[in-house]
């Protein structure tokens, strides 16, 4: 056996022995789904809660990241394991979020040995919850043209402004940010820097924006004068952009990944909800062309997992092709293609917002549905994705 | 269902090594315009013998067929490397109706003297075999066959017509399908030089070589049935399904082609006095297809692999493979044609070649909607 299958065969037995068994089938354990933690974090179930501790205990909330930082030291590899094996038996990980995904991972390359040490072990543990401030009013697709500003005073730095669809702010107990810390710099891409700020620091207000779907799981964050050490600058001033970069990439191949699910899941899915509107719990789904259409979309469901896997295998064999670039925009695409799926199945029965006369998997199903739109505009727009790829892998010239 | 561990999807070095030699080699040797030259010199075979001969001294004929036959004894993942550098260049050699129909249908159900008379003429590349199973009557399905084969002594007489047989009209062997009885087929091993056999040139859209062949009380022996008495339909059917990732092999190729020529055109095309590529209205329709290339490149590698190593993933992989790889080489196509203008709707252009072929290699082992069906049924709806 080489020392990877022993480490599968050891990581699988300690996931199935610590993981409660009323988590197991419970998710797709992509990156973040699961216990968010933070300060302000109400989660009150027990399994859940003794899952993160014993995954925080094991070190396997973070597995690869360095020990003095709460992680395992572990490879790369031996985390894609442990997390292969959460998903083998669909438990969430102990603990998951941006902090985990996202910024951690950026921090690390990029922070200073005393950043490092004040926020990674807090990420690890679950105690500090992160939110992203990137987008604002003006700064969408064209995130470059950000404008939250950052003028340096003494060994402090004042923001005013504003950031919009910062995440789950109002969960969150700090937040990165892109600043502006040189209006004159000569490309809008220069002069960005990243800062880190407590969002407890007066002059900051938090204010949930409501969905299509009823759900609030973005904020608009407001900066009045706002002071921050100017030690929560996370690498050099006005050298932001590149950072900010790298955790558009982290933030993409996560969506990707946590849009994945279980291999087939989708299909059974939407076979499910057609089973149960259309009266036919068992045999051949009697309409032809939804049969088609189920077809169409278990197929590009099972294409994508084949293409994660080769993602996966290329990189783990060190020669990564291009095709990352399309994971977001291809599962996006799934995701939202699943849903309509399943509410054209559903017929009058998904119409329900609330109240009696409805299945209450339907009611959520369809808010699903509708927070599913969100999937392609989030975390870069598949335009943006398609100019990207366009660009960086076709090597198309740009447009003038 | 599949496991959650995903079969190996990456070329090993030796894979990798025959993919660019067969690339490069290809490239130099068998250019798409080829298609254009053979079909206005109304040539005879529609391919060339001598290409076919120096491919089997490099051994690609014989990649898959075991050591025992004089081939490498390798698996149909090796021969998918070379069927898909064979697509792009949309090459008109026998590599379908002989590696794909009549190797596979040997492998699957032949007599071990069956297979040592004939596997290892074609690992040589001096024996080309066919398959006919296409009919007037057979409204494309395969299991509706109007042949018949009358018993007659301990043998039987063969009488009806195949339409399309790939590469009749320089076949060695032509195996065809033939009702028995009411309810069942069987496979029978032809010699087209045999008397009642006739053979018929017929000429496609997309360059690969067919003939009609007429059968006229052909008798066959005992020793000419390919796999079980009766059993056509099954042996069919498996063939088919091996032959529908081969050629979703050599489709993920011509569509590969097709895209990587249209980039390279819109790249230099200047109107308006910029690249027509800068134009946005290209760029994302490009990605689409970069996209869909990269699933069937997945969809296809998973297929081949599961003929070597898990027969239980090969039916539904199979028409995953063939209807992704169809329609991704049908768009790849038409793509490539619109994105080249007016150019691409000349004959002078090979970009027309990638589309005929495309819409040919669609309605092949399987339409799309059919794999759907199919791929339903298989998952229990």
């Amino acid at each position: 056996m080489t020392d990877l299958e022993e480490f599968r065969a050891e990581a699988r037995a300690w996931v199935r022995e610590n993981a409660p068994k009323s988590l197991w089938g419970t998710s797709g354990s992509g990156p973040f789904e699961g216990y968010w933690g933070g300060s302000k974090c109400e989660e009150t179930d027990p399994d859940l809660l003794r899952w993160r501790d014993l995954g925080i205990e094991k070190c396997w909330t973070a597995p690869a990241w360095p020990k003095e930082y709460g992680g395992a030291g572990l490879s790369r590899e031996q985390e894609n394991i442990i997390h292969a094996e959460m998903k083998a038996i669909a438990v969430p990980r102990p603990v998951a979020g941006q902090g985990l995904a996202m910024f951690g991972p950026v921090l690390l390359e990029y922070g200073s040995d005393v950043q490092r040490a004040e926020h990674l072990p807090g990420i690890a543990r679950g105690e500090v919850r992160w939110c992203q401030g990137y987008s604002e009013p003006n700064a969408g697709s064209d995130l470059a043209n950000l404008q939250l500003k950052a003028e340096r005073d003494g060994d402090e730095y004042v923001l005013n402004g504003q950031k919009v669809w910062t995440s789950h702010a109002n969960l969150s107990d700090w937040i990165y940010c892109l600043t502006r810390t040189d209006p004159n710099a000569p490309k809008k891409q220069m002069g960005i820097s990243v800062i880190l700020a407590d969002l407890n620091t007066p002059g900051i207000t938090v204010r949930r924006i409501d969905l299509i779907s009823g759900y609030s799981p973005f904020c608009e964050t407001f900066f009045d004068n706002v002071r921050v050490p100017a030690v929560n600058l996370v690498g050099r001033e006005n050298e932001g952009w590149t950072i900010a970069k790298a955790i558009l990439g982290h933030e993409r191949s996560s969506i990707g990944r946590s849009i994945a699910r279980q291999p087939g899941s989708a299909q059974r899915e939407v076979v499910a909800r057609a089973r149960r509107h259309l009266g036919v719990p068992e045999g051949e789904i009697p309409d032809p062309l939804l049969r088609d259409e189920i077809a169409s979309l278990g197929m590009l469901e099972e294409a994508f997992h084949l293409t994660l896997a080769r993602i996966q295998q290329s990189a783990e064999s060190g020669q990564p092709g291009p095709e990352g670039s399309i994971t977001k925009i291809v599962g996006t695409e799934l995701k939202q293609k699943r849903f309509e799926l399943g509410m054209k199945v559903a017929g009058i029965q998904g119409l329900g917002w609330e109240g009696p006369g409805f299945h209450e998997d339907d009611l959520q199903y369809t808010r699903d549905w509708l927070r599913s739109r969100a999937s392609t505009i989030e975390g870069g727009s598949s335009e943006i994705q398609k100019n990207i790829v366009s660009k960086r892998v076709l090597g198309l010239p740009e447009g003038k | 269902m599949p496991g959650h561990r995903a079969p190996s999807l990456l070329l090993n070095d030796e894979q990798k090594m025959l993919s660019k030699t067969a690339h490069e080699f290809i490239r130099e040797r068998a250019p798409a315009a080829r298609i254009r030259s053979f079909r206005d010199s109304k040539d005879e075979l529609g391919f060339s013998r001598e290409l076919w001969n120096d491919m089997a001294e490099l051994g690609w004929l014989g990649l898959q067929i075991p050591e025992e036959y004089d081939g490498l004894g390798l698996g149909f993942f090796d021969l998918c490397v070379v069927l898909e550098q064979s697509g792009r260049e949309l090459m008109p050699e026998p590599f379908v109706s002989t590696l794909l129909l009549g190797t596979q249908a040997l492998l699957l159900g032949a007599t071990e003297s069956q297979k040592s008379t004939l596997l290892p003429g074609v690992v040589a590349g001096d024996k080309i075999l066919a398959l006919g199973y296409e009919e007037a009557g057979s409204y494309g399905d395969f299991t509706r066959v109007v042949t018949a084969a009358k018993r007659s002594g301990n043998g039987f007489e063969l009488s009806g017509a195949k339409l399309q047989v790939l590469d009749a009209h320089v076949a060695d062997r032509i195996i065809v399908s033939a009702r028995t009885s009411d309810e069942a087929c069987t496979l029978f091993l032809v010699d087209p030089a045999q008397s009642g056999v006739s053979i018929e040139r017929q000429h496609r859209i997309d360059g690969l070589s067919s003939a009609i062949v007429s059968l006229d009380s052909v008798a066959v022996d005992p020793e000419s049935i390919v796999g079980e008495l009766d059993g056509g339909v099954q042996l069919l059917a498996a063939v088919f399904e091996r032959a529908a990732v081969g050629s979703a092999a050599q489709m993920l190729g011509g569509a590969e082609q097709a895209f990587a020529d249209t980039v390279e055109y819109i790249k230099e095309r200047e109107q308006f006095g910029v690249p027509i590529g800068s134009f946005q209205a290209l760029q994302h329709r490009a990605v689409s297809v970069f996209t869909e290339l990269a699933l069937t490149r997945s969809v296809v590698l998973a297929a081949a692999r599961a003929i070597d190593d898990s027969a239980e993933d090969v039916p539904r992989l199979s028409v995953l493979a063939n209807a992704m790889a169809s329609e991704t080489f049908l768009h790849a196509a038409k793509e490539g044609i619109q994105m080249h203008g007016g150019i691409g709707v000349t004959d002078e252009h090979d970009i027309g070649f990638y589309m005929k072929r495309a819409h040919a290699a669609y309605m092949t082992f399987g339409k799309p909607s059919q794999h759907r069906q199919r791929w339903a049924r298989l998952h229990g709806y």
